[in-house]
Protein backbone atom coordinates (compact mmCIF):
# COMPACT_ATOMS: atom_id res chain seq x y z
CA UNK A 1 0.00 0.00 0.00
CA UNK A 2 1.40 3.41 -0.92
CA UNK A 3 1.81 6.23 1.61
CA UNK A 4 -0.90 8.26 -0.17
CA UNK A 5 -3.32 5.36 0.18
CA UNK A 6 -2.49 5.01 3.87
CA UNK A 7 -3.24 8.68 4.44
CA UNK A 8 -6.54 8.24 2.62
CA UNK A 9 -7.40 5.37 5.00
CA UNK A 10 -6.75 7.65 7.97
CA UNK A 11 -8.98 10.30 6.39
CA UNK A 12 -11.93 7.94 5.91
CA UNK A 13 -11.59 6.42 9.39
CA UNK A 14 -11.46 9.93 10.89
CA UNK A 15 -14.80 10.74 9.26
CA UNK A 16 -16.45 7.84 11.08
CA UNK A 17 -14.64 8.64 14.30
CA UNK A 18 -16.02 12.22 14.14
CA UNK A 19 -19.58 10.91 13.74
CA UNK A 20 -19.15 8.55 16.70
CA UNK A 21 -17.68 11.21 18.98
CA UNK A 22 -20.50 13.68 18.40
CA UNK A 23 -23.55 11.45 18.32
CA UNK A 24 -23.71 11.32 22.13
CA UNK A 25 -23.44 15.03 22.96
CA UNK A 26 -26.49 16.54 24.76
CA UNK A 27 -27.97 19.59 23.02
CA UNK A 28 -27.09 21.79 26.02
CA UNK A 29 -23.44 21.50 24.98
CA UNK A 30 -23.92 22.12 21.27
CA UNK A 31 -22.76 25.74 21.43
CA UNK A 32 -19.49 25.04 23.31
CA UNK A 33 -18.98 22.04 21.05
CA UNK A 34 -19.36 24.10 17.90
CA UNK A 35 -16.97 26.64 19.35
CA UNK A 36 -14.51 23.98 20.52
CA UNK A 37 -14.34 22.15 17.21
CA UNK A 38 -14.07 25.56 15.56
CA UNK A 39 -10.88 26.07 17.59
CA UNK A 40 -9.52 22.67 16.54
CA UNK A 41 -9.60 23.56 12.86
CA UNK A 42 -7.36 26.46 13.87
CA UNK A 43 -4.58 23.91 13.29
CA UNK A 44 -4.53 25.61 9.87
CA UNK A 45 -2.04 27.92 11.62
CA UNK A 46 0.61 25.28 10.84
CA UNK A 47 -0.24 25.53 7.15
CA UNK A 48 -0.12 29.32 7.36
CA UNK A 49 3.33 29.24 8.94
CA UNK A 50 4.63 26.94 6.20
CA UNK A 51 3.00 29.06 3.50
CA UNK A 52 4.67 32.22 4.81
CA UNK A 53 8.02 30.42 5.11
CA UNK A 54 7.75 29.29 1.49
CA UNK A 55 6.42 32.60 0.20
CA UNK A 56 8.17 34.14 -2.77
CA UNK A 57 7.55 37.74 -3.80
CA UNK A 58 5.39 40.43 -2.25
CA UNK A 59 1.90 39.06 -2.93
CA UNK A 60 2.70 35.62 -1.56
CA UNK A 61 4.22 37.22 1.52
CA UNK A 62 1.03 39.19 2.12
CA UNK A 63 -1.12 36.08 1.59
CA UNK A 64 1.08 33.98 3.87
CA UNK A 65 1.15 36.63 6.58
CA UNK A 66 -2.64 37.01 6.43
CA UNK A 67 -2.99 33.22 6.70
CA UNK A 68 -0.81 33.21 9.85
CA UNK A 69 -2.78 36.05 11.47
CA UNK A 70 -6.17 34.49 10.63
CA UNK A 71 -5.07 31.01 11.71
CA UNK A 72 -3.63 32.34 14.96
CA UNK A 73 -6.81 34.30 15.73
CA UNK A 74 -8.89 31.20 14.96
CA UNK A 75 -6.90 28.84 17.17
CA UNK A 76 -6.15 31.04 20.19
CA UNK A 77 -9.43 32.96 20.18
CA UNK A 78 -11.38 29.74 19.65
CA UNK A 79 -9.92 27.91 22.64
CA UNK A 80 -10.17 30.99 24.87
CA UNK A 81 -13.80 31.74 24.09
CA UNK A 82 -14.77 28.08 24.55
CA UNK A 83 -13.04 28.02 27.93
CA UNK A 84 -14.79 31.24 28.91
CA UNK A 85 -18.14 29.64 28.13
CA UNK A 86 -17.44 26.33 29.85
CA UNK A 87 -16.09 27.79 33.07
CA UNK A 88 -19.62 29.10 33.71
CA UNK A 89 -21.21 25.63 33.66
CA UNK A 90 -21.60 24.81 37.34
CA UNK A 91 -23.53 22.27 39.33
CA UNK A 92 -25.74 23.20 42.26
CA UNK A 93 -23.56 23.93 45.27
CA UNK B 1 10.36 9.72 14.43
CA UNK B 2 9.89 11.79 17.60
CA UNK B 3 8.05 14.36 15.53
CA UNK B 4 5.67 11.73 14.18
CA UNK B 5 4.94 10.59 17.71
CA UNK B 6 4.25 14.16 18.78
CA UNK B 7 1.67 14.49 15.99
CA UNK B 8 0.17 11.15 17.02
CA UNK B 9 -0.15 12.37 20.61
CA UNK B 10 -1.68 15.65 19.39
CA UNK B 11 -4.25 13.73 17.31
CA UNK B 12 -5.17 11.51 20.26
CA UNK B 13 -5.56 14.59 22.46
CA UNK B 14 -7.96 16.12 19.89
CA UNK B 15 -10.06 12.95 19.95
CA UNK B 16 -10.05 12.70 23.76
CA UNK B 17 -10.80 16.44 23.96
CA UNK B 18 -13.91 16.19 21.76
CA UNK B 19 -14.98 13.11 23.74
CA UNK B 20 -14.68 15.00 27.05
CA UNK B 21 -16.62 17.95 25.57
CA UNK B 22 -19.61 15.61 25.39
CA UNK B 23 -20.37 15.82 29.12
CA UNK B 24 -20.97 18.99 31.15
CA UNK B 25 -18.79 17.65 33.97
CA UNK B 26 -15.72 17.21 31.81
CA UNK B 27 -16.35 19.71 29.01
CA UNK B 28 -13.91 22.30 30.29
CA UNK B 29 -11.09 19.76 30.65
CA UNK B 30 -11.96 18.53 27.16
CA UNK B 31 -11.35 21.96 25.69
CA UNK B 32 -8.06 22.27 27.58
CA UNK B 33 -6.95 18.79 26.49
CA UNK B 34 -7.60 19.72 22.84
CA UNK B 35 -5.73 22.99 23.43
CA UNK B 36 -2.75 21.06 24.81
CA UNK B 37 -2.83 18.87 21.70
CA UNK B 38 -2.74 22.03 19.61
CA UNK B 39 0.35 23.35 21.44
CA UNK B 40 2.14 20.02 20.94
CA UNK B 41 1.28 20.03 17.23
CA UNK B 42 2.50 23.62 16.94
CA UNK B 43 5.92 22.90 18.49
CA UNK B 44 6.32 19.58 16.69
CA UNK B 45 5.80 21.42 13.42
CA UNK B 46 8.68 23.85 13.95
CA UNK B 47 11.47 21.42 12.88
CA UNK B 48 9.47 20.63 9.71
CA UNK B 49 9.41 24.24 8.54
CA UNK B 50 11.22 24.95 5.31
CA UNK B 51 11.52 27.70 2.74
CA UNK B 52 10.56 27.54 -0.93
CA UNK B 53 11.67 24.31 -2.70
CA UNK B 54 13.09 22.82 0.49
CA UNK B 55 15.48 25.64 1.41
CA UNK B 56 16.02 27.00 4.92
CA UNK B 57 13.86 29.63 6.58
CA UNK B 58 15.56 32.99 6.93
CA UNK B 59 15.59 34.87 10.25
CA UNK B 60 13.45 37.63 8.84
CA UNK B 61 10.80 35.07 7.85
CA UNK B 62 10.78 33.72 11.40
CA UNK B 63 10.28 37.24 12.73
CA UNK B 64 7.42 37.77 10.28
CA UNK B 65 5.82 34.46 11.34
CA UNK B 66 6.13 35.30 15.03
CA UNK B 67 4.69 38.78 14.42
CA UNK B 68 1.73 37.23 12.59
CA UNK B 69 1.09 34.77 15.41
CA UNK B 70 1.25 37.48 18.08
CA UNK B 71 -1.06 39.76 16.08
CA UNK B 72 -3.60 36.95 15.63
CA UNK B 73 -3.29 36.02 19.31
CA UNK B 74 -4.00 39.59 20.44
CA UNK B 75 -6.98 40.01 18.10
CA UNK B 76 -8.36 36.56 18.95
CA UNK B 77 -7.95 37.04 22.70
CA UNK B 78 -9.54 40.48 22.61
CA UNK B 79 -12.53 39.04 20.75
CA UNK B 80 -12.77 36.00 23.02
CA UNK B 81 -12.77 37.94 26.28
CA UNK B 82 -14.78 40.98 25.22
CA UNK B 83 -17.64 39.34 23.37
CA UNK B 84 -21.00 39.30 25.16
CA UNK B 85 -22.45 35.84 25.67
CA UNK B 86 -25.52 36.87 23.67
CA UNK B 87 -23.25 37.54 20.67
CA UNK B 88 -21.57 34.13 20.84
CA UNK B 89 -22.95 32.95 17.47
CA UNK B 90 -21.41 35.99 15.77
CA UNK B 91 -18.04 35.29 17.42
CA UNK B 92 -18.04 31.67 16.29
CA UNK B 93 -18.95 32.84 12.78
CA UNK B 94 -15.99 35.24 12.71
CA UNK B 95 -13.47 32.71 14.05
CA UNK B 96 -14.79 30.20 11.56
CA UNK B 97 -14.43 32.69 8.71
CA UNK B 98 -10.84 33.36 9.83
CA UNK B 99 -10.04 29.65 9.66
CA UNK B 100 -11.66 29.33 6.24
CA UNK B 101 -9.79 32.36 4.92
CA UNK B 102 -6.49 31.00 6.25
CA UNK B 103 -7.15 27.63 4.61
CA UNK B 104 -7.85 29.28 1.24
CA UNK B 105 -4.75 31.50 1.47
CA UNK B 106 -2.52 28.55 2.37
CA UNK B 107 -3.87 26.69 -0.65
CA UNK B 108 -3.14 29.63 -2.96
CA UNK B 109 0.44 30.09 -1.73
CA UNK B 110 1.07 26.35 -1.96
CA UNK B 111 -0.39 26.33 -5.47
CA UNK B 112 2.25 28.86 -6.46
CA UNK B 113 4.88 26.31 -5.38
CA UNK B 114 3.50 23.65 -7.72
CA UNK B 115 6.11 22.16 -10.07
CA UNK B 116 5.51 19.87 -13.05
CA UNK B 117 6.59 16.98 -10.81
CA UNK B 118 3.91 17.67 -8.18
CA UNK B 119 1.46 14.80 -7.74
CA UNK B 120 -2.14 15.06 -8.87
CA UNK B 121 -3.30 14.53 -5.30
CA UNK B 122 -1.31 17.59 -4.22
CA UNK B 123 -2.98 19.79 -6.86
CA UNK B 124 -6.48 18.43 -6.26
CA UNK B 125 -6.15 18.87 -2.47
CA UNK B 126 -5.05 22.47 -3.01
CA UNK B 127 -8.04 23.18 -5.24
CA UNK B 128 -10.49 21.67 -2.75
CA UNK B 129 -8.97 23.66 0.11
CA UNK B 130 -9.07 26.93 -1.86
CA UNK B 131 -12.68 26.44 -2.93
CA UNK B 132 -14.14 25.25 0.40
CA UNK B 133 -12.08 27.70 2.45
CA UNK B 134 -13.16 30.67 0.33
CA UNK B 135 -16.85 29.70 0.48
CA UNK B 136 -16.53 29.35 4.25
CA UNK B 137 -14.87 32.76 4.58
CA UNK B 138 -17.45 34.86 2.74
CA UNK B 139 -20.35 32.67 3.89
CA UNK B 140 -19.34 33.23 7.53
CA UNK B 141 -19.06 36.98 7.00
CA UNK B 142 -22.58 37.15 5.55
CA UNK B 143 -23.82 34.95 8.42
CA UNK B 144 -22.18 37.39 10.86
CA UNK B 145 -23.97 40.38 9.33
CA UNK B 146 -27.29 38.52 9.29
CA UNK B 147 -26.94 37.69 12.99
CA UNK B 148 -26.12 41.33 13.69
CA UNK B 149 -29.43 42.15 12.00
CA UNK B 150 -28.11 43.97 8.95
CA UNK B 151 -30.42 42.09 6.59
CA UNK B 152 -34.12 42.30 7.43
CA UNK B 153 -35.22 39.66 5.00
CA UNK B 154 -33.65 36.77 3.11
CA UNK B 155 -32.33 38.16 -0.17
CA UNK B 156 -34.07 36.36 -3.00
CA UNK B 157 -34.24 36.94 -6.73
CA UNK B 158 -35.38 34.87 -9.71
CA UNK B 159 -33.23 31.97 -10.91
CA UNK B 160 -31.13 32.10 -7.74
CA UNK B 161 -30.41 28.38 -7.62
CA UNK B 162 -29.67 28.34 -11.33
CA UNK B 163 -27.09 31.12 -10.93
CA UNK B 164 -25.46 29.37 -7.96
CA UNK B 165 -25.40 26.12 -9.90
CA UNK B 166 -23.84 27.90 -12.87
CA UNK B 167 -21.15 29.44 -10.66
CA UNK B 168 -20.42 26.03 -9.22
CA UNK B 169 -20.10 24.43 -12.66
CA UNK B 170 -17.78 27.25 -13.80
CA UNK B 171 -15.53 26.73 -10.76
CA UNK B 172 -15.53 22.98 -11.37
CA UNK B 173 -14.44 23.54 -15.00
CA UNK B 174 -11.64 25.87 -13.87
CA UNK B 175 -10.57 23.27 -11.29
CA UNK B 176 -10.50 20.60 -14.01
CA UNK B 177 -8.30 22.78 -16.20
CA UNK B 178 -5.88 23.36 -13.34
CA UNK B 179 -5.84 19.71 -12.28
CA UNK B 180 -5.13 18.75 -15.90
CA UNK B 181 -1.85 20.62 -15.71
CA UNK B 182 -2.55 24.27 -16.43
CA UNK B 183 -0.89 25.73 -13.33
CA UNK B 184 -1.64 29.35 -14.15
CA UNK B 185 -2.00 31.79 -11.30
CA UNK B 186 -4.58 33.76 -13.32
CA UNK B 187 -6.88 30.73 -13.39
CA UNK B 188 -6.32 30.23 -9.66
CA UNK B 189 -7.27 33.82 -8.81
CA UNK B 190 -10.36 33.59 -11.02
CA UNK B 191 -11.26 30.31 -9.31
CA UNK B 192 -10.85 31.91 -5.90
CA UNK B 193 -13.03 34.91 -6.82
CA UNK B 194 -15.79 32.57 -8.05
CA UNK B 195 -15.65 30.64 -4.77
CA UNK B 196 -15.81 33.87 -2.73
CA UNK B 197 -18.88 35.03 -4.68
CA UNK B 198 -20.47 31.59 -4.32
CA UNK B 199 -20.07 31.79 -0.53
CA UNK B 200 -21.94 35.12 -0.45
CA UNK B 201 -24.72 33.98 -2.77
CA UNK B 202 -25.23 30.70 -0.90
CA UNK B 203 -25.93 32.38 2.44
CA UNK B 204 -27.81 35.50 1.23
CA UNK B 205 -31.17 33.75 0.63
CA UNK B 206 -31.17 31.97 4.01
CA UNK B 207 -33.18 33.58 6.81
CA UNK B 208 -31.56 34.96 9.98
CA UNK B 209 -33.23 32.31 12.12
CA UNK B 210 -31.37 29.60 10.24
CA UNK B 211 -27.91 31.15 10.65
CA UNK B 212 -26.86 28.68 13.40
CA UNK B 213 -27.38 25.84 10.96
CA UNK B 214 -25.36 27.74 8.37
CA UNK B 215 -22.51 28.44 10.79
CA UNK B 216 -22.42 24.82 11.88
CA UNK B 217 -22.27 23.75 8.24
CA UNK B 218 -19.56 26.28 7.41
CA UNK B 219 -17.66 25.10 10.49
CA UNK B 220 -17.54 21.63 9.00
CA UNK B 221 -16.59 23.15 5.62
CA UNK B 222 -13.58 24.86 7.18
CA UNK B 223 -12.64 21.55 8.82
CA UNK B 224 -12.65 19.86 5.43
CA UNK B 225 -10.66 22.70 3.85
CA UNK B 226 -8.04 22.31 6.60
CA UNK B 227 -7.96 18.54 6.01
CA UNK B 228 -7.43 19.16 2.29
CA UNK B 229 -4.54 21.52 3.12
CA UNK B 230 -3.21 18.73 5.36
CA UNK B 231 -3.23 16.37 2.39
CA UNK B 232 -1.33 18.86 0.28
CA UNK B 233 1.26 19.66 2.94
CA UNK B 234 1.45 16.02 4.03
CA UNK B 235 0.62 16.69 7.68
CA UNK B 236 -1.42 13.91 9.27
CA UNK B 237 -2.40 15.90 12.38
CA UNK B 238 -4.02 18.52 10.13
CA UNK B 239 -5.85 15.82 8.20
CA UNK B 240 -7.18 14.17 11.36
CA UNK B 241 -8.12 17.43 13.13
CA UNK B 242 -9.78 18.86 10.01
CA UNK B 243 -11.68 15.69 9.23
CA UNK B 244 -12.93 15.28 12.81
CA UNK B 245 -14.31 18.82 12.67
CA UNK B 246 -15.74 18.19 9.21
CA UNK B 247 -17.68 15.07 10.14
CA UNK B 248 -18.74 16.18 13.63
CA UNK B 249 -19.87 19.54 12.22
CA UNK B 250 -21.97 17.78 9.60
CA UNK B 251 -23.62 15.63 12.25
CA UNK B 252 -24.25 18.66 14.44
CA UNK B 253 -25.85 20.46 11.47
CA UNK B 254 -28.20 17.53 10.90
CA UNK B 255 -29.05 17.39 14.63
CA UNK B 256 -30.02 21.09 14.56
CA UNK B 257 -32.23 20.63 11.51
CA UNK B 258 -33.88 17.65 13.21
CA UNK B 259 -34.68 19.80 16.26
CA UNK B 260 -36.53 22.21 13.93
CA UNK B 261 -38.05 19.29 12.02
CA UNK B 262 -36.82 20.57 8.66
CA UNK B 263 -34.67 18.68 6.19
CA UNK B 264 -31.28 20.31 5.73
CA UNK B 265 -32.01 20.88 2.02
CA UNK B 266 -35.07 22.93 3.01
CA UNK B 267 -32.95 25.17 5.27
CA UNK B 268 -30.27 25.74 2.66
CA UNK B 269 -32.28 26.04 -0.53
CA UNK B 270 -35.64 27.61 0.28
CA UNK B 271 -36.06 31.01 1.86
CA UNK B 272 -38.13 30.51 5.03
CA UNK B 273 -41.40 32.25 5.82
CA UNK B 274 -42.70 32.41 2.28
CA UNK B 275 -45.02 29.44 2.89
CA UNK B 276 -48.72 30.14 3.54
CA UNK B 277 -48.45 32.49 6.50
CA UNK B 278 -52.00 33.66 5.70
CA UNK B 279 -53.78 30.50 6.80
CA UNK B 280 -51.92 30.43 10.11
CA UNK B 281 -53.03 34.01 10.73
CA UNK B 282 -56.64 33.14 9.97
CA UNK B 283 -56.65 30.19 12.35
CA UNK B 284 -55.29 32.32 15.16
CA UNK B 285 -57.74 35.18 14.76
CA UNK B 286 -60.40 33.70 17.07
CA UNK B 287 -60.52 34.35 20.81
CA UNK B 288 -58.89 37.09 22.83
CA UNK B 289 -55.83 37.45 25.03
CA UNK B 290 -56.10 37.77 28.80
CA UNK B 291 -53.64 40.28 30.18
CA UNK B 292 -52.49 39.91 33.78
CA UNK B 293 -50.89 42.31 36.25
CA UNK B 294 -47.64 41.56 38.03
CA UNK B 295 -49.27 41.16 41.47
CA UNK B 296 -51.64 38.48 40.25
CA UNK B 297 -48.82 36.73 38.42
CA UNK B 298 -46.68 36.80 41.57
CA UNK B 299 -49.56 35.27 43.53
CA UNK B 300 -50.02 32.47 40.98
CA UNK B 301 -46.31 31.72 41.12
CA UNK B 302 -46.08 31.88 44.90
CA UNK B 303 -48.98 29.47 45.40
CA UNK B 304 -47.72 26.90 42.90
CA UNK B 305 -46.09 23.65 43.96
CA UNK B 306 -44.22 23.30 40.72
CA UNK B 307 -43.11 26.01 38.29
CA UNK B 308 -41.39 25.49 34.96
CA UNK B 309 -39.64 28.43 33.32
CA UNK B 310 -39.33 28.44 29.52
CA UNK B 311 -36.68 30.99 28.57
CA UNK B 312 -36.33 32.26 25.02
CA UNK B 313 -34.06 34.63 23.17
CA UNK B 314 -36.20 37.59 24.29
CA UNK B 315 -34.90 36.94 27.80
CA UNK B 316 -31.34 37.25 26.60
CA UNK B 317 -32.07 40.39 24.61
CA UNK B 318 -33.49 41.99 27.77
CA UNK B 319 -30.35 40.81 29.64
CA UNK B 320 -32.66 39.48 32.32
CA UNK B 321 -30.98 36.14 33.09
CA UNK B 322 -29.94 37.31 36.56
CA UNK B 323 -33.48 38.46 37.41
CA UNK B 324 -34.82 35.05 36.36
CA UNK B 325 -32.38 33.35 38.69
CA UNK B 326 -33.40 35.67 41.54
CA UNK B 327 -37.05 34.89 40.95
CA UNK B 328 -36.27 31.15 40.91
CA UNK B 329 -34.29 31.53 44.16
CA UNK B 330 -37.13 33.43 45.87
CA UNK B 331 -39.68 30.83 44.76
CA UNK B 332 -37.41 28.01 45.94
CA UNK B 333 -37.24 29.68 49.37
CA UNK B 334 -41.05 29.43 49.51
CA UNK B 335 -40.85 25.71 48.78
CA UNK B 336 -41.80 25.94 45.11
CA UNK B 337 -40.06 23.39 42.91
CA UNK B 338 -38.52 25.35 40.02
CA UNK B 339 -36.91 24.03 36.87
CA UNK B 340 -36.08 25.43 33.44
CA UNK B 341 -37.27 23.79 30.24
CA UNK B 342 -34.80 24.33 27.44
CA UNK B 343 -35.81 23.85 23.83
CA UNK B 344 -32.96 22.48 21.69
CA UNK B 345 -32.99 25.60 19.51
CA UNK B 346 -33.75 28.16 22.24
CA UNK B 347 -31.57 31.22 21.80
CA UNK B 348 -29.72 31.73 18.55
CA UNK B 349 -27.74 28.48 18.55
CA UNK B 350 -28.48 25.04 19.97
CA UNK B 351 -27.31 25.15 23.57
CA UNK B 352 -27.01 28.94 23.49
CA UNK B 353 -29.63 29.35 26.24
CA UNK B 354 -27.71 26.97 28.50
CA UNK B 355 -24.64 29.17 28.15
CA UNK B 356 -26.63 32.33 28.87
CA UNK B 357 -28.21 30.82 32.00
CA UNK B 358 -24.87 29.42 33.13
CA UNK B 359 -23.54 32.96 32.90
CA UNK B 360 -26.20 33.96 35.47
CA UNK B 361 -25.06 31.12 37.78
CA UNK B 362 -28.06 28.90 37.15
CA UNK B 363 -26.87 25.38 38.05
CA UNK B 364 -27.07 23.18 34.96
CA UNK B 365 -28.87 20.36 36.76
CA UNK B 366 -31.96 22.62 36.99
CA UNK B 367 -32.06 22.76 33.20
CA UNK B 368 -34.38 20.11 31.77
CA UNK B 369 -34.43 19.14 28.11
CA UNK B 370 -37.65 19.28 26.11
CA UNK B 371 -38.11 15.48 25.86
CA UNK B 372 -37.84 15.14 29.66
CA UNK B 373 -40.25 17.95 30.59
CA UNK B 374 -43.12 17.33 28.14
CA UNK B 375 -44.48 14.12 29.75
CA UNK B 376 -44.57 15.94 33.13
CA UNK B 377 -46.10 19.17 31.86
CA UNK B 378 -49.67 18.31 32.95
CA UNK B 379 -48.46 18.06 36.56
CA UNK B 380 -46.93 21.54 36.41
CA UNK B 381 -48.94 24.30 38.09
CA UNK B 382 -47.47 27.35 36.40
CA UNK B 383 -45.43 27.51 33.23
CA UNK B 384 -43.65 30.86 32.91
CA UNK B 385 -42.72 31.62 29.31
CA UNK B 386 -40.21 34.45 29.03
CA UNK B 387 -39.39 35.88 25.64
CA UNK B 388 -40.05 32.59 23.88
CA UNK B 389 -42.63 32.23 21.15
CA UNK B 390 -42.22 29.69 18.34
CA UNK B 391 -40.87 26.94 20.63
CA UNK B 392 -44.16 26.90 22.61
CA UNK B 393 -46.51 27.42 19.66
CA UNK B 394 -49.10 24.62 19.66
CA UNK B 395 -49.60 25.18 15.92
CA UNK B 396 -46.50 23.03 15.50
CA UNK B 397 -48.59 20.08 16.71
CA UNK B 398 -52.08 21.02 15.59
CA UNK B 399 -52.06 23.22 12.49
CA UNK B 400 -50.91 21.33 9.42
CA UNK B 401 -50.78 24.53 7.37
CA UNK B 402 -48.34 26.23 9.74
CA UNK B 403 -44.78 26.63 8.49
CA UNK B 404 -43.50 25.23 11.77
CA UNK B 405 -45.85 22.24 11.70
CA UNK B 406 -44.00 19.16 12.94
CA UNK B 407 -41.34 21.04 14.90
CA UNK B 408 -41.08 19.51 18.37
CA UNK B 409 -42.21 22.08 20.96
CA UNK B 410 -42.31 22.48 24.72
CA UNK B 411 -45.95 21.70 25.49
CA UNK B 412 -46.51 24.70 27.75
CA UNK B 413 -50.27 24.72 27.10
CA UNK B 414 -50.63 21.52 29.17
CA UNK B 415 -49.62 23.27 32.40
CA UNK B 416 -52.31 24.44 34.84
CA UNK B 417 -51.65 28.08 34.07
CA UNK B 418 -49.35 29.58 31.49
CA UNK B 419 -47.93 33.04 32.09
CA UNK B 420 -46.34 34.53 29.00
CA UNK B 421 -44.04 37.50 29.49
CA UNK B 422 -43.82 39.50 26.30
CA UNK B 423 -43.02 42.98 25.22
CA UNK B 424 -46.03 43.18 22.89
CA UNK B 425 -48.21 40.96 20.73
CA UNK B 426 -45.44 40.77 18.10
CA UNK B 427 -44.67 37.60 16.23
CA UNK B 428 -41.80 35.23 16.86
CA UNK B 429 -38.67 34.72 14.78
CA UNK B 430 -40.58 32.53 12.34
CA UNK B 431 -43.04 35.43 11.81
CA UNK B 432 -46.26 33.54 12.63
CA UNK B 433 -49.11 33.91 15.10
CA UNK B 434 -49.16 31.90 18.33
CA UNK B 435 -52.46 30.27 19.30
CA UNK B 436 -51.13 29.58 22.80
CA UNK B 437 -51.71 33.23 23.74
CA UNK B 438 -55.45 32.80 23.14
CA UNK B 439 -55.92 29.71 25.30
CA UNK B 440 -58.18 29.86 28.39
CA UNK B 441 -55.34 28.95 30.75
CA UNK B 442 -52.95 31.54 29.31
CA UNK B 443 -52.25 34.94 30.89
CA UNK B 444 -50.16 37.62 29.20
CA UNK B 445 -47.83 39.77 31.28
CA UNK B 446 -46.84 42.60 28.96
CA UNK B 447 -43.76 44.75 29.40
CA UNK B 448 -39.99 44.65 29.41
CA UNK B 449 -38.87 41.23 30.69
CA UNK B 450 -36.21 42.67 32.97
CA UNK B 451 -38.50 45.21 34.65
CA UNK B 452 -41.38 42.74 34.97
CA UNK B 453 -39.12 40.10 36.50
CA UNK B 454 -37.71 42.62 38.94
CA UNK B 455 -41.24 43.48 40.00
CA UNK B 456 -42.11 39.79 40.39
CA UNK B 457 -39.04 39.21 42.55
CA UNK B 458 -40.06 42.04 44.89
CA UNK B 459 -43.67 40.90 45.03
CA UNK B 460 -42.83 37.24 45.67
CA UNK B 461 -40.38 38.29 48.37
CA UNK B 462 -43.00 40.47 50.07
CA UNK B 463 -45.90 38.02 49.62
Amino acid sequence: MTADMLIFFIFVLSIFLGFELISKVPSMLHTPLMSGTNAIHGIILLGGMLALAEADGFIQHVAGFAAVVLGSANVFGGFMVTDRMLQMFKRKK
Amino acid sequence: MIISFAFLIASVLFIVGIKLLASPKTARQGNLVAGLGMLIALFAFLPLMHGSHGGGVSLWKWILILAGIVLGLVVGAAGAYKVKMTSMPQMVALFNGAGGGAAALVAVVEFAQVTPSSSLMFVVSMLCAAMIGAVSLTGSIIAYFKLEGHFDKPVTYPAQQVLNGLLFVMSALLALAMAAGSHSMVLMVLFLVLALVLGVLMVLPIGGADMPVVISLLNSFTGLAVAADGFAIGNIAMIIAGTLVGSSGTLLTLAMCKAMNRPVTNVLFSAFGKVNGASADAAAATGSVRPVQADEAAMLLGMAARVVIVPGYGLAVAQAQHQVRQLADELAKKGVEVSYAIHPVAGRMPGHMNVLLAEADVPYDQLVEMEAINPEMDRVDVCLVIGANDVVNPAAREDKSSPIYGMPIIEAEKAGTVIVMKRSMGKGFAGIENALFLRDNCRMLFGDAKASLQELVTLVKAG
